[in-house]
């Protein structure tokens, strides 16, 4: 592992993770850091364990052994509460799709995590509103995600997932389900918005296109890590 | 080749001095490597000799004097460069399929051959993302155009990745 600029701390380490899931062992000793506003793409084959990695590293899973540190912090050891914390504040997901609520609309669903967190209606919905314009998909916030296009939606889930202002943000595939064209738009809003909040991003994709939007690759293999130095 | 038939193809619009045809030229296809005078007007020259363009002279002396202009016989070259389809090339393949299965033979760690090849690809297209994306729409089309070049090779170094084991069978280790 080459550590990146001198100077730079990791936010997000992860050291020798074992995890299985019946006979298949998906983590077997993977180690990884995550440094403060850099875009990591996880790349490997399918089956590789990147998924399982990521989950781990957000906390979502628990390895069997090895340890997650967020900043000094090792997750484990964090209650329930403060895990789902740090997951509903610190880190903002994006996944392949399926994630909005069906039932609200595209501004309400980038509002929830704020109200969840306790803000203003009102507020909550204004900072909502800029994070869909700076999405460039303001004009759908009245509509429920039904009514958006499948670009216009993954847009909404990245306003939803920076509306936070994270410091971490964990994407599985975001533009899986895209065409090229919506893809490569919703990759480079994406990136400019985490870069411009100063977010990490952790970007597991099979997509040599979309992994070129990062600042440097780790590959898993066989639930292992292979990182590769950043380039700035 | 492909700068004969571009400069014909500028010649299409009108008459040029040579000095014209290498700022539009490069205005329009340079923008990595701009033309010299002298590819300028040894290219003209060759199409010259071959009847595909022809001088009308100014008064005056030097070669920025000439100005060249297409004939017909170089309009009926240009419509048929432009309808002829190119080879695809399996150019890079080869050399890293032999490369590949040299590490296997010799022992060697061809994972680490592919990985490296990998990062280097990555560090080609991130360049060409970040070109894109300060770009303007031509930028945005000749990037991509690499990118998704690119993007074949990776395609096809992750899937021999995967079947390595496969291959070492093959070739006998």
């Amino acid at each position: 592992m080459t550590a990146p600029s001198s100077g730079t701390r990791p936010v997000l380490t992860a050291e020798d993770l074992h995890l299985g899931f019946g006979e298949t062992r998906a983590l077997q000793g993977a180690s990884l850091s995550v440094y403060a506003g850099e875009v990591l793409a996880l790349m490997g084959p399918s089956g590789s364990g990147k998924s399982t990695l990521l989950h781990c590293l957000a906390g979502i899973l628990t390895p069997e052994s090895g340890s997650v540190r967020y900043g000094d912090r090792d997750l484990a050891r964090m209650s329930d509460t403060e895990r789902s914390a740090l997951r509903r504040g610190t880190f903002g997901f994006v996944f392949q799709f399926g994630q909005l609520v069906p039932e609200l609309t595209c501004l309400e669903n980038v509002a929830l995590p704020l109200r969840l967190a306790g803000a203003a209606r009102r507020d909550a919905h204004r900072r909502a509103a800029d994070w869909l314009e700076r999405l460039e998909v303001a004009d759908v916030g009245g509509k429920r995600p039904g009514q958006a296009s499948g670009g216009q939606g993954q847009r909404v889930a990245v306003a939803r997932a920076l509306v936070t202002e994270p410091t971490v943000i964990f994407a599985d595939e975001p533009t899986g389900a895209l065409d090229s064209l919506n893809g490569e738009l919703v990759m480079k809003l994406f990136i400019a918005a985490a870069k411009e909040t100063g977010a990490a991003v952790v970007l597991v994709t099979h997509e040599p296109r979309v992994a070129a939007y990062s600042d440097r690759e780790a590959v898993v293999r066989d639930g292992r890590v292979r990182e590769r130095e950043l380039i700035r | 080749m492909s700068v004969s038939f571009a400069l014909l193809g500028l010649l299409e619009g009108g008459p040029r001095h040579g000095y014209d045809l290498k700022r539009s030229y490069d205005e329009a296809f340079g923008r990595d490597r701009a033309l010299h005078y002298g590819q300028v007007y040894a290219t003209m020259a060759r199409l010259l000799k071959n009847g595909l363009v022809e001088v009308e002279s100014e008064p005056g002396d030097g070669p920025d004097r000439k100005r060249y202009a297409i004939t017909d016989a170089g309009i009926t070259d240009m419509a048929a460069w432009l309808t002829q389809p190119e080879k695809p090339e399996p150019y890079l393949q080869s050399t890293l399929y032999t490369k590949v299965v040299l590490a296997l033979m010799t022992g060697r760690d061809a994972a680490e051959v592919l990985d490296t090849q990998r990062s280097e690809h990555l560090r080609l297209m991130r360049e060409l993302t970040r070109r894109k994306i300060d770009g303007d729409l031509a930028d945005e089309l000749i990037c991509d155009h690499a990118l998704f070049h690119l993007e074949a090779d990776l395609r096809w170094l992750e899937l021999t990745a995967a079947r390595l084991d496969r291959l070492a069978e093959k070739v006998g280790r």
